[in-house]
């Protein structure tokens, strides 16, 4: 178990390596001057000399990829063009609203989508499925802003029950704000996966019922309820638990649209700003923090199996 | 009085299967004390039978629409879901045919059993867990402490039959319904596990309803034996009787195609060597660096030539290696050492590239053969596949196919169709269709009849022994089944944990044992002792 795990960390080495590659040949590869490039339609010939000696862009490229790669070994992910301050800093100043996001999105939806799958598998066929079914397709259907749009109208602007955007920290303005204020984006958020995990969960415990372990649990006497829930749900959960892991993966990568539409200061406005300001030192510090995230909830997803499965051993 | 009464039971089939009943005007008895078999074939009704008295069978499909079943003189038919919950595990427990997936494979078995007890009963934990690690004594499981927090996969086979008969009995229920319990065992674990249902139902008292396919497992175990055919009981006796002097003549037919433990004299071959292999082996695992490693010897220092016209016989348990062998000679997995001779060349270390020239040579039949075909394709699709990809036209490939199909019983339209449109013993004939049109010298049968019924079994056993004849073929025959053996090999080869523990003529081999092993398994047999008439 702990070699596995070992062995896992250091293979993620060489795919950290190719995506630093990818992101440091984004800019190089890109037509034109990259200086002139990042400096923009209206930059001064200063201007692009300064980013040019900033960038480090006179050396040979091999030369710009190793020190590039050897400052990152430092956690060193650059200096942001336009604001000045590190790369580092200005994720780490963002990250908590994204965090939490992401955290009571999937904790939400995982809330309402396992019951809800497994009352669709146990009421197979029956108006219950039917419906949780179609809400799945609704859910995948409507576009976040779409549904985020709607959600302030009628919670914010018509009930006037929540605060229409912003955020605000639980650790430093309270429990109670931080709950109001996140729970539309996070509603908002969730229903996407709502539906995917509800889905997953609906499908792998329809065919964990067809085992024939449930009908020996049944032969024993056992009651419905307690086959579905000590016989079948963990005997469910290692696909449902993939589904919720890449669920995680893709709402820290994907809260663009949502930071946008409830105006929360995050790593998804982060990404925006910097996409529209060219500021590339930013976005290659995000897609590499974003895929070093992917790798290790892919880890975690891994070893959860061992949890509700005694036959994976790693 | 008897445990168990069914009365003129009918079960209906739901609309549009191939008969309008499952089990049609079945009436039955299962006294206390008393082991009564049900046996017949695959569709026979007779799982049906058993789960209709469990109430396990789905009623929406499976509607009972006369008669009674009576449990201690309650009719269970008319009793509710909670009451009959309450009598399942209690009063009546069930056996099943796999105890692999019958137990839940993320609990331990230990709380799977003490399952039983928190249904039924109100124990504390400790006396719970004292009366599951004294019904695991019962079943005689080694280390009962122990063995308690293991998972299923952590057991052999014959552990885990075990366990589920533990769990059925804990309660001590006063009938116990066995599926096919012993069949996915091995001769010597099923030899086992039958003495213990027996030993148990003496000491205990219970009436048991044993349902299977076997004859000889009716032979070691049955009081009396109830034969179904198509939903029906076409017999009923005690099983001496019906054993010794069938009266129906599908019961005839059934007990004659049973095959012999006595092997027929057979003239030696004396075609040309078509495959040999020396001290052929193979090791899963590595030494490791420091030779920590585990390994396991799949197979050992295997030496075997089967010549053309003969057929040679691997007979072993699960995991002696009988399948690592065939495997190895058809290189579908690298063998670690030695070597496998084909037409006087070593194909046990050659590349790939060189190796698909004999690989038309060598075919192979497997067990399953609802898993061996591939369900998108046409039959025809499947059979002309090998041959066109090594370099033969379509219409000639067709031609063949369509002769194949006659060859193998089935009329040449068959083509046409698709796997799933055939029963399991054409789909077999549609298997060796298939490697026939390869052309083959050496033609392996991996369990090839294990998965059919006993009379689908003889017919498919005929066929391979004449497309043997007929093709001159050198066939390596690959079973667990001793009686399969007896009838179909020339020679036969015993293999236990990777190793050939005996080897020579099988009639002499059967006659004459020189090994404690064979002798043990010869002696597991079910019913091999049993004259059937």
């Amino acid at each position: 178990m702990l070699r596995y795990v070992l062995l896992r960390i250091l293979s993620t080495i060489p795919v950290m390596v190719i995506v630093a590659l990818f992101v440091f040949l984004m800019l190089r590869l890109a037509p034109g001057d990259p200086a002139a490039v990042i400096a923009g339609d209206y930059a001064t010939a200063e201007d692009v000399a300064r980013i040019r000696e900033q960038l480090g862009l006179s050396d040979p490229i091999v030369v710009q990829f190793f020190r590039w790669v050897g400052s990152l070994m430092q956690g060193d992910l650059g200096i942001s063009i336009f604001s000045g301050k590190p790369v580092s800093e200005l994720i780490a100043q963002r990250i908590e609203p994204t965090l939490m996001l992401a955290l009571t999105t999937i904790t939400f939806a995982v809330l309402v989508a396992v019951p809800l799958g497994t009352l669709a598998a146990f009421k197979a066929g029956s108006w219950i499925d039917r419906f949780v079914m179609l809400f799945s397709v609704g859910g995948f259907s409507i576009p976040v802003f779409v549904l985020g749009y709607i959600l302030i109208y009628i919670f914010s602007m018509t009930l006037k029950i929540l605060p229409v955007q912003g955020y605000r920290s639980p650790f430093t303005d309270g429990l109670g704000p931080f709950l109001l204020h996140i729970a539309l984006p996070s509603v908002t958020l969730s229903v996407i996966f709502i539906a995917l995990i509800s889905r997953m969960t609906r499908a792998s415990v329809i065919e964990v019922l067809e085992e024939d372990y449930i009908r020996t649990a049944r032969a024993k006497g056992q009651s419905e309820y307690n086959i579905l829930i000590h016989h079948a749900l963990r005997n469910a959960a290692v696909p449902v638990v993939t589904v919720i892991g890449i669920g995680i993966a893709l709402l820290i990568g994907g809260v663009v649209v949502t930071e946008s539409v409830f105006n929360i200061p995050g790593l998804g406005r982060l990404v925006l700003d910097a996409v529209l300001a060219r500021d590339y030192p930013i976005i290659q510090g995000l897609i590499l923090f974003f895929s070093f995230i992917y790798i290790v909830i892919n880890l975690l997803i891994d070893l959860s199996y061992t949890l509700f499965d005694p036959r994976i051993r790693y | 009085m008897s445990v168990l009464e069914i009365e003129n039971l009918s079960v209906s089939l739901p609309k549009g299967a191939d008969r309008k009943f499952a089990i049609e005007d079945i009436t039955l008895s299962v006294g206390r004390g008393e082991i009564v078999c049900v046996v017949g074939e695959s569709g026979s009704g007779k799982s049906v039978t058993a789960f209709s008295v469990m109430g396990l069978a789905d009623r929406r499909a499976l509607t009972p629409v006369a008669g009674e079943i009576r449990l201690e003189g309650e009719n269970l038919l008319e009793a509710s879901d909670a009451h009959l919950r309450s009598l399942r595990g209690e009063k009546m427990a069930m056996i099943f045919q796999e105890p692999m997936t019958a137990l839940n494979p993320v609990l331990r078995v230990g709380d799977q059993i003490a399952e039983m007890l928190e249904i039924h009963e109100t124990l504390s934990a400790s006396e719970r867990r004292a009366r599951v690690i004294a019904a695991m004594q019962d079943v005689r499981l080694p280390d009962p402490e122990k063995m308690y927090g293991s998972y299923p996969h952590q057991l052999s086979g014959g552990q885990r039959q075990r366990i589920m008969i533990a769990m059925a009995l804990v309660l001590e229920p006063v009938l116990l319904i066995a599926d096919e319990p012993t069949t996915a065992l091995d001769v010597t674990t099923q030899a086992q596990i039958l003495k213990l249902i027996k030993d148990i139902q003496t000491r205990k008292g219970m009436g048991v309803l044993f349902i299977t396919h076997d004859f000889g497992v009716v032979a070691e175990i049955a009081d009396r034996v109830a034969v179904m055919q198509n939903g029906r009981i076409v017999e009923q006796g005690e099983a001496g009787a019906v054993l010794g002097a069938p009266s129906h003549p599908y019961t005839q037919m059934l007990i004659g195609a049973v095959p012999s433990m006595t092997p027929p004299e057979r003239q030696p071959a004396t075609g040309k060597i078509a495959l040999e292999t020396r001290g052929l082996g193979k090791t899963y695992g590595s030494p490791g660096l420091f030779g920590t490693g585990r390994t396991v010897h799949a197979a050992q220092a295997v030496n075997l030539t089967v010549r053309r016209g003969e057929t040679l016989g691997i007979v072993g348990e699960s995991g002696s290696g009988k399948s690592t062998v065939a495997r190895c000679v058809m290189r579908l997995i690298d063998p670690t050492s030695g070597e496998i001779l084909i037409n006087d060349e070593n194909i046990a270390t050659m590349r790939e590239g060189r190796l698909r020239a004999h690989r038309r040579d060598i075919q192979i039949v497997f067990q399953d053969p609802y898993r061996s075909l591939n369900p998108r394709r046409t039959v025809g699709q499947s059979i002309v596949e090998g041959p066109m990809n090594f370099g033969i036209g379509r219409d000639e490939a067709r031609g063949r196919a369509e002769e194949l199909m006659r060859v193998v019983g089935l009329a040449p339209d068959a083509l046409e169709r698709f796997p799933h449109q055939f029963s399991g013993g054409q789909r077999q004939r549609i298997c060796i269709a298939r490697a026939l049109a390869m052309e083959p010298v050496i033609l392996i049968a991996d369990e090839a009849v294990s998965a059919l019924d006993v009379s689908v079994q003889a017919q498919v056993l005929d066929l391979l022994d004449d497309v043997r004849k007929r093709f001159d073929l050198a066939m390596l025959f690959i079973t667990h089944d001793l009686r399969v053996a007896a009838q179909i090999c020339d020679r036969i080869m015993v293999m236990n944990q990777g190793e050939v523990v005996e080897s020579g003529p099988t009639a002499a081999v059967y006659a004459n044992p020189q090994q404690d092993y064979t002798k043990a398994l010869l002696a597991a047999a079910p019913g091999h002792h049993a004259r059937f008439a």
